[in-house]
């Protein structure tokens, strides 16, 4: 009986040990990068001796899990704002925030007949002030004239959890509409001004009470919008061109703003001539001076690999839009000056 | 002759080792107990203190303000607040009135070999967990309730203020009332069952010596006699509903403005901690939702002590 019983824990130690071995990374953050993160960090495990935990608990639970040192690295879809980061640098020193991810926001609609809705952005920004009612409203029937639009009301759909899509929309939204920018602003959760609107929780609620409703508008990352083949609205850019949401338009606009850092990081509404105008990225937060070097090379080496062309093909794959090679070799840079 | 009995003879008891044996007992008995009310005690304070920068910020103002920006930091609950009720209130209505029938008709009318059945499968409607309901609300009472459901009642009740006006989506204060009502209706049948089958048979009897139908008797009679513990089901399922969260913000629409109409979207304090806390960030912020977090506990504790109480007097008096 001791026999078997000591056989037995000499065999689990002898299976274990090789598992123990692997070092062991936590992360958390925001819940747009979870499919990626899901499939690279399990692409990175095959080829090395690491294993990264994330948790997908949103970018605010991530800020504070990172600033209480719980895990390795944070994800959020907004930089840290000088508030943030001061109670970090409090807890644990200087903070590195670096992009790795890159992703369009695409306007969806639902108008039975209407193959292809073409919006301006003041048109757009009056859509969702509630200022425009109607979908026959002259202002839209001009951009679309061939196209039989109804006289039903607009229903306006928004997300109701805190998302950073949310934030990239009304980030875009305050850039092109000045009565956007005061009634209103940019925001993870805003005060949504139309009458005629509702909330749907999650990419799925939202994109969900769309196709349900005749007469909805809304906005979604654009990997959901193609994946779910919901009909998306054209638009007219800064530089006067009708652009779709694709990765190739996203990546363009991405590519016209070589300089993004943590403080100056919206790349919405921008003027190069196939840009969509609604993109942002979203970001990795570590410490400068982690206090386990051990954790902390390899939070550096995975981080990097993240930002690096094989994850971002991933990330291709995923529907999300590969880091353009400027970005990506900004982001291994500032990954670079952890002091590890 | 009588066999002599031997005295047997005992170790002598170490009544100081008994007793304090008893009183180790004794203690740790108190101490679990003492436990639970620790936990509420604790709960109630920390979520007093979570909730401290924004009472600082607002104070009673919370309570009556409309306006819900976390851009500008502005928080009032009100709204949230008139969600929370009206929709526990619409679904309270409805399962009660469903309810207290089919208690009626589980306890009075059915025949045995229905009753035990009967009773068991709407028991079973306790078991389905609330996302189950969310996603069928989703997808197919929303629907309903755009298409047919509202349509049809702003046709026959449209002059009456809350049941006028296009229905937006089929996500709607009404929506999420008709699923509450769904939910809490196994609680208020199995409780209002027992409480009618505790009123003694005395009572039906003398009802029909004098000549009552079994009818009259049930409406005139045993659903009087009973009517203290019933409203304490109510207010037992009216609890339930005050807290429920997925189910409601999957088919509330999440809009915080008080609109006539019930078809018009809604929201509920326990839809927005849902919704927004994982994404919120600042003190004042935060704060607020913990405070929102802290008025549902309120509310749900005395609800809940109420019926637990009405509950309780009826059930000691059952012979």
């Amino acid at each position: 009986m001791r026999k078997t019983l000591a056989l037995t824990l000499a065999v689990l130690a002898a299976v274990a040990a090789p598992a123990l071995a692997a070092t062991q990374l936590t992360g958390a953050g925001s819940t747009w990068d979870f499919p990626f993160f899901s499939k690279a960090f399990y692409e990175y495990g095959k080829t090395h001796d690491v294993q990264v935990n994330y948790q997908s608990i949103g970018s605010g639970g991530g800020i504070a899990q990172f600033t209480q040192r719980t895990v390795d690295f944070g994800a959020t879809d907004v930089p840290m704002n000088a508030t943030e980061i001061k109670t970090a640098e409090a807890s644990g020193g200087p903070v590195l925030q670096a992009p790795v991810v890159l992703g369009g926001v695409s306007v969806i609609y639902n108008l039975p007949g209407v193959d292809q809705l073409r919006l301006t952005p003041p048109v757009l920004a009056a859509i969702f002030l509630g200022t425009i009612k109607n979908w026959n409203d002259p202002r839209i029937a001009k951009l679309n004239p061939g196209d039989k639009l109804p006289n039903t009301g607009i229903v306006v759909v928004h997300r109701s959890d805190g998302s950073g899509t949310t934030y990239t929309f009304t980030d875009y939204l305050s850039h092109v509409s000045p009565q956007w920018k005061s009634k209103v602003g940019a925001g993870k959760s805003v005060a949504w001004p139309s009458s005629n609107s509702v909330g749907g929780k999650g990419s799925e609620g939202l994109s969900g009470q769309v196709t349900n409703s005749p007469g909805a508008i809304g906005y979604v990352e654009l990997a959901y919008a193609l994946q779910n083949k919901i009909p998306q609205a054209m638009l007219q850019n800064k530089a006067g061109k009708w652009v779709e949401d694709s990765q190739a338009t996203v990546k363009a606009s991405a590519a016209s703003h070589p300089d993004v850092t943590a403080t100056n990081f919206s790349i919405v509404d921008s003027a190069c001539a196939q840009c969509w105008p609604i993109a942002g990225y979203s970001w990795v937060v570590v410490f400068k001076n982690p206090q386990d070097k051990t954790k902390g090379k390899a939070t550096k080496q995975i981080l990097q690999w993240l930002a690096g062309a094989d994850a971002q093909k991933i990330a291709g794959s995923l529907d999300y839009v590969p880091l353009p090679p400027n970005v990506s070799a900004l982001s291994s840079k500032t990954l670079a000056q952890m002091n590890v | 002759m009588a066999v002599e009995r031997q005295p047997i003879a005992r170790k002598p008891r170490n009544y100081a080792l008994i007793a304090a044996i008893d009183f180790a007992f004794l203690a740790l008995v108190y101490v679990a107990a003492a436990v639970f009310v620790l936990l509420v005690a604790m709960l109630f304070l920390e979520l007093v203190r979570g909730s401290w920068p924004s009472l600082q910020a607002f104070g009673a103002r919370f309570l009556w303000t409309s306006h819900w920006n976390p851009v500008t930091s502005q928080f009032g609950a009100l709204p949230l607040i008139y969600g929370t009720i009206v929709s526990s209130l619409i679904a309270i209505v409805l399962a009660g009135f469903v309810g207290i029938l089919a208690a009626a008709f589980l306890a009075e009318f059915a025949p045995g070999w229905l009753a035990q059945p009967l009773g068991f499968v709407i028991e079973l409607l306790a078991a389905v967990p609330s996302v189950v309901f969310g996603l069928w609300g989703l997808f197919v009472l929303a629907p309903a309730v755009r298409n047919q459901i509202g349509p049809f009642l702003i046709h026959t009740l449209g002059w009456i203020p809350v049941f006028s006006g296009p229905v937006v989506t089929g996500t709607s204060l009404f929506t999420a009332g008709l699923i509450l009502a769904l939910m809490i209706l196994p609680t208020v049948t199995a409780i209002s069952r027992e409480v009618i089958i505790a009123i003694g048979g005395d009572l039906r009897e003398a009802s029909m010596s004098l000549g009552a139908t079994k009818w009259e008797t049930v409406a005139r009679v045993v659903l009087p006699a009973s009517r203290v513990g019933i409203f304490g089901a109510i207010i037992l399922a009216l609890g339930r509903a005050l807290g429920e969260t997925i189910a409601t913000t999957m088919v509330i629409g999440n809009r915080p403005e008080i609109v006539a109409s019930f078809f018009a979207p809604s929201y509920t304090l326990a839809s927005v901690i849902a919704n927004e806390f994982t994404e919120a960030n600042g003190a004042v912020y935060i704060s607020s939702l913990i405070e929102l977090g802290l008025l549902l506990f309120i509310v749900s504790f005395v609800v809940n002590g109420l019926a637990r109480l009405l509950l309780w007097t009826v059930m000691r008096e059952r012979p």
